[in-house]
C-alpha cells in the first residue's frame, strides 16, 4: 500500500514538473518571433551556451559556463570576482526566468562579454528554451 | 549585609548589562555616523545591491569619493574587463546614491581616513588603489591572497572580513580561509 502510494505520488510530481517555460519565458519567446525569430530549438540553445569565443583579454576563452558552470543544476563562480551564482535551472531554482526585465538585462550584459556581441533574438529564444527546460 | 550583598549584585548586573547594551550589534546604534563603531556606512540602497551585487560584493559608497565614483559609472561597458551597462534610469539612480554616500561626505572612521591619505589629483577605479587600503593590506602574503582559491584578490573584501556586509572591517573579525590565525593583523 505504501508502495502504490508511494509511486502514484512520485507519478503525479513527475507528471506536474514542466516540461518547459512559464508565461514569462512564452512572451518574450513569441515576442523573438515578432522581431524576426523562426521557431526555436532546445538543441541549439544547448550547442550555443557551450560555443566559446576566443578574446585579447582574459578570460581568453569565454562561454556560458565559464560563469555558470556546465551542469545547469548546479550553482556557478563568477569568472573574474569568483562569487557564486545561483544555479540557472528553474527546476532548482524557481526564481530563474521568471521577470523579463531581468532576463533581457543579463542577456545584453553577458551576450556582450562572452562573445563579444548582442545576441541575435534568434540565439535568445533558442537560449531561453533551453533553459527553461534544465 | 546581605542586603547590601543583594544590591551590589543587581548593581554590578544592571552595570554589565549597560555595557553589553553598549557594545553589542543593535542596528539603532550604527545609525549614527561619527561615533558609530562602524568603518564605513553599510550598503541600503536596494537597486545598487541588485544592480552591482550580483557579480561583486556591494562595495560600501564610503570607500571611494565621489569623483571616483562618477569616473567608474561613465564606463560601465567596460567594468573591469566586464559588461556591467545599466538602464539610463538604473544608471542614474546608482550614481545618486554613490555620490551621495561617497568618502568624501561621509563621517564613519574609515571613510575620513582613506580621504586624508588621498591627494586631490588622484582619482582611484579601484578601492584596493587608494594608498590607506593598500598600507593596511601591504602585509599581506601571496599565499594568503592571491594564491588563495577562497580569496584570489583583495578586492575580495568578505573572503577575508566576515562582517563586511554590514560595514564592518575591525580586524578582530578577520579571518584568512585556509590560514591559522596565529599572528596579529593590523
Amino acid at each position: 500500500m505504501i508502495k502504490n502510494t508511494l509511486l502514484i505520488t512520485g507519478l503525479v510530481m513527475v507528471l506536474q514538473a514542466p516540461v518547459y517555460a512559464n508565461e514569462t519565458v512564452d512572451n518574450l519567446l513569441l515576442s523573438y518571433q515578432q522581431q524576426g525569430a523562426g521557431e526555436f530549438s532546445i538543441e541549439a540553445g544547448k550547442n550555443l551556451w557551450t560555443k566559446e569565443i576566443s578574446h585579447d583579454t582574459a578570460p581568453m576563452t569565454r562561454n556560458c559556463a565559464s560563469c555558470h558552470g556546465s551542469v545547469l543544476t548546479d550553482t556557478g563562480k563568477h569568472a573574474k570576482t569568483g562569487k557564486i551564482i545561483k544555479a540557472m535551472s528553474p527546476t532548482v531554482n524557481p526564481k530563474r526566468l521568471t521577470e523579463e526585465e531581468k532576463i533581457e538585462k543579463w542577456l545584453l550584459r553577458n551576450c556582450k562579454w562572452t562573445w563579444g556581441r548582442e545576441c541575435s533574438v534568434q540565439e535568445k529564444g533558442d537560449i531561453l528554451l533551453f533553459l527553461s527546460t534544465q | 549585609m546581605k542586603k547590601l550583598l543583594l544590591i551590589g549584585t543587581i548593581l554590578t548586573g544592571s552595570a554589565f548589562a549597560t555595557l553589553a547594551f553598549c557594545s553589542g550589534g543593535g542596528e539603532s546604534e550604527y545609525s549614527g555616523s561619527r561615533y558609530s563603531s562602524l568603518d564605513v556606512a553599510p550598503v541600503k540602497n536596494q537597486l545598487y545591491r541588485n544592480e552591482c551585487a550580483s557579480c561583486h560584493f556591494a562595495y560600501p559608497a564610503g570607500l571611494l569619493p565621489a569623483r571616483s565614483w562618477q569616473k567608474l559609472m561613465s564606463g560601465l561597458e567596460d567594468h573591469f574587463g566586464d559588461n556591467a551597462e545599466l538602464t539610463p534610469e538604473a544608471h542614474a539612480a546608482i550614481l545618486t546614491y554613490l555620490v551621495d554616500n561617497a568618502a568624501d561626505t561621509s563621517d564613519y572612521k574609515r571613510s575620513r581616513r582613506i580621504m586624508n591619505a588621498l591627494s586631490n589629483d588622484e582619482t582611484p577605479l579601484r578601492i584596493t588603489d587608494t594608498s590607506y587600503i593598500k598600507r593596511k593590506h601591504n602585509e599581506l602574503t601571496d599565499r594568503e591572497v592571491r594564491n588563495n582559491p577562497e580569496v584570489g584578490s583583495l578586492s575580495n573584501c568578505v573572503a577575508c572580513h566576515t562582517q563586511a556586509e554590514k560595514g564592518s572591517f575591525n580586524e578582530n573579525q578577520i579571518k584568512i580561509p585556509g590560514v591559522p590565525k596565529s599572528w596579529g593583523w593590523d
